[in-house]
């Protein structure tokens, strides 16, 4: 890039089939991604499914196996990371503790030759209300303030693209939800294209306009938050934005409007334009604050899907909402969130429920029934016990 | 914006609180002991015995006190070209030592980190100079460097050496003396400060548009300051103060005598004890005064 030069605007970001192989493991499988100019993109992910990488590549400290990567156009996959016009915001800040933090912010001004740096970088920290600790060293700040330093270190380039690698990570949760206010307001002042690593989902759906969910190396699915949060595509995405009840069965019906799935002798209905698969053995979901528990069986209504009778398992009260954990006899457990718009839960542990919900809000996904017919939450006994021994199979399988 | 809100009101880190516990000077006497013990009344003695002035009758090596402050006067109109010597061999000494030193170190802690067995054999490779007697050593180098020596008549047969040139004798042989015996006192604190150096701040560096140079220039030299000046010291002081690889039964000749020649001249051949006290607390105060200079230059008070 031309030294002495501002970026005018953001630049769009392309990687075409990127591909990373370290010794030993695949970090990113086969990777596509056109990121618009100006745009907020998040890239969401479990730690290890290669969204670092990704940032890594793009930035320049990593070569991609396979693959080009275009900033704004131009091929950058040959450039180095001085070369690239590409900042980030990284995850441990990594400001330079011998330099004051005006100096820091200046650092890259200066290697650019850009006239004027201490002004330019007074003005950077003005934006992230920090000008008046421009004198002190990065160890004398607080974690929010270093996080801010960070920002303004890299946004005073005005690069065609910002790359921010979990840079909230390390900060409590209220500080946190600020910055990611003000990170969101940054963007559109500066109107820069910032590309946001995040293993974070409501990080990811608040700040981003546009989100794509990793996992094991492969994009599962990408679009704007609440597109990805009302119809998953998959079974990963779908609990990994948020939580849902899924069902598998066979396709027993099927109109243009709408597929029936038998669901362990109940019939459910879902949209056939919400479904991505049709025929055969099917998995479908539904969020869990869509259902309504009932006391009594409801009366049949085509409009809602019905099911129950379940027992409730456990009642667990947050404030807003209440969770019940519902079992279904022959389909397992059913998680349902109601919102407390009574004084405290409407039932308790043992009762007898019937759920319903309208067929509009339930979803197909494109996942090979068969082949995962539930995921798991990750964090139980059992799923870690399971994760544990296929893990402990693949390692003797290799050995 | 909300965020006065977090930055108003946000002070320094407050120093540790300090309490004065009996405990501590208990546990502090032994060592304040031996400090006055051995390190402090041998200076104070060095100091008088530096102005003595020779006794009545004239023997050799009798003095008595006095306040005969001329003795510095005259050491330094009679050796200045030694303690010039001294300290430009030790200079040099030193820059070639973190010449050679730095990128080695830089190899060992930075490079090799993925290797954890490699960066032990090259450590026990730079300390195994230790296992032999620093004198053995020098001239064993003497040996290797004398003028019948196999490299001499080889570099003479193939005309890169004059054919009456030396090398033992030479400053040449001197400074190579110093900077081989000191090498592994600047090695090892560079290794230690590069060895924790954060590679996250030089990708920072570099992301931040720093050409390679730049950030070993702006990002690694800076963050290695602390060994570097560590390192340095440990070579330039013994350096400055060596009379071994000077010596003339070692790497030096007539010419290239260096202030500890003269001292330990002057105390055990000429027994002129005043003048070689005078000539230590030259060298002493002189090492003072550099380092002080030099550390506060090189922004690591810490040390001092």
């Amino acid at each position: 890039m031309n030294s002495g030069v501002f970026a005018s605007t953001g630049a769009d970001l392309e990687l075409r089939g990127i591909q990373k192989r370290f010794p030993g493991f695949t970090a990113i499988e086969h990777l596509d991604l056109k990121i618009p100019a100006g745009s907020f993109f998040a890239l969401l992910g479990p730690s290890g499914c290669g969204k670092t990488t990704t940032l890594r590549l793009v930035a320049g400290l990593e070569e991609p196996t396979s693959g080009r990567i275009l900033i704004g156009g131009t091929d950058v996959t040959n450039q180095k990371s001085f070369q690239r016009p590409v900042n980030t915001v990284f995850q441990s800040y990594a400001l330079f503790p011998h330099m004051t933090v005006l100096e820091n912010v200046a650092f890259g001004l200066r290697r650019r030759r850009i006239g004027d740096p201490v002004a330019k970088a007074h003005e950077a920290l003005r934006l992230v209300e920090l000008d008046h600790l421009a004198s002190r060293r990065p160890q004398q700040l607080s974690g929010g303030q270093q996080q801010r330093v960070a920002l303004a270190r890299a946004i005073v380039n005005r690069p065609a693209l910002l790359l921010l690698d979990e840079p909230l990570g390390a900060l409590d949760l209220k500080l946190r939800r600020q910055m990611q206010l003000e990170l969101k307001t940054i963007q559109e002042e500066v109107g820069l294209t910032f590309l946001h690593v995040t293993h974070d989902q409501e990080e990811a759906m608040t700040m981003a306009d546009t989100v794509a969910v990793m996992n094991k190396g492969r994009i599962e699915q990408m679009g704007a938050p609440e597109e990805l949060y009302e119809l998953p595509r998959t079974a990963f995405v779908a609990n990994f934005l948020g939580q849902s009840n899924l069902f598998t069965g066979p396709v027993v019906g099927s109109t243009s409007e709408a597929i029936s799935v038998d669901v362990a002798g109940q019939k459910v209905v879902v949209p056939t334009a919400r479904a991505h698969r049709h025929t055969g053995e099917v998995t479908i979901g539904v969020r869990p604050e869509k259902l309504s528990l009932h006391l009594t069986e409801p009366v049949d209504d085509v409009a809602r899907n019905v099911m129950g009778p379940g027992r409730v398992l456990d009642v667990s009260f947050s404030g807003v909402s209440t969770q019940y954990i519902v079992e279904v006899p022959g389909i397992g457990n059913l998680i349902v969130f109601a919102q407390n718009v009574a004084f405290g839960p409407v039932t308790h542990e043992g009762s007898e429920v019937w759920m319903s919900w309208n067929i509009e809000h339930g979803f197909g996904l494109e996942d090979d029934a068969s082949a995962e017919p539930r995921f798991e939450a990750d964090d139980t006994t059992r799923s870690i016990a399971t994760q544990k021994r296929s893990s402990l199979l693949t390692e003797l399988e290799g050995a | 914006m909300a965020f006065a809100a977090f930055s108003a009101g946000t002070t320094a880190p407050e120093a540790a609180p300090r309490r004065k516990s009996p405990i501590a000077l208990l546990l502090l006497l032994p060592g304040i002991l031996y400090l006055v013990l051995f390190f402090l009344a041998p200076l104070v003695s060095l100091l008088l015995t530096s102005f003595q002035a020779p006794s009545g009758f004239g023997d050799v090596g009798q003095y008595g006190y006095a306040f005969r402050w001329e003795n510095y006067v005259e050491v330094i109109a009679a050796y200045w070209p030694h303690i010039m010597r001294s300290f430009g061999y030790a200079l040099i000494a030193t820059i070639l030592a973190l010449v050679f030193s730095y990128p080695l170190a830089y190899f060992i802690g930075v490079k090799a980190r993925n290797w954890p067995l490699l960066q032990s054999l090259l450590l026990v490779l730079v300390i195994a100079p230790f296992f032999i007697s620093f004198l053995l050593r020098t001239l064993a180098w003497k040996q290797l460097l004398s003028d019948e020596s196999f490299v001499i008549t080889s570099l003479k047969a193939l005309s890169l050496l004059a054919p009456d040139a030396h090398f033992t004798g030479t400053p040449f042989a001197v400074i190579f003396g110093l900077t081989y015996n000191f090498i592994p006192f600047m090695t090892l604190p560079l290794y230690t400060t590069l060895e924790r150096l954060d590679l996250r701040f030089l990708e920072a560096g570099s992301d931040l548009y720093a050409h390679p140079f730049d950030v070993f220039r702006k990002i690694t030299i800076p963050l290695s300051m602390p060994g570097i000046v560590a390192g340095t010291l440990l070579t330039f002081i013994p350096a400055a103060g060596d009379y071994i690889n000077a010596s003339r039964d070692f790497l030096g000749g007539p010419d290239t005598q260096m202030i500890g020649n003269v001292i330990e001249a002057n105390f055990l051949v000429l027994q002129n004890y005043p003048a070689a006290a005078a000539l230590s607390i030259i060298l002493m105060s002189v090492i003072l005064v550099i380092v002080s200079v030099y550390v506060k230059r090189a922004g690591t008070e810490e040390l001092l």
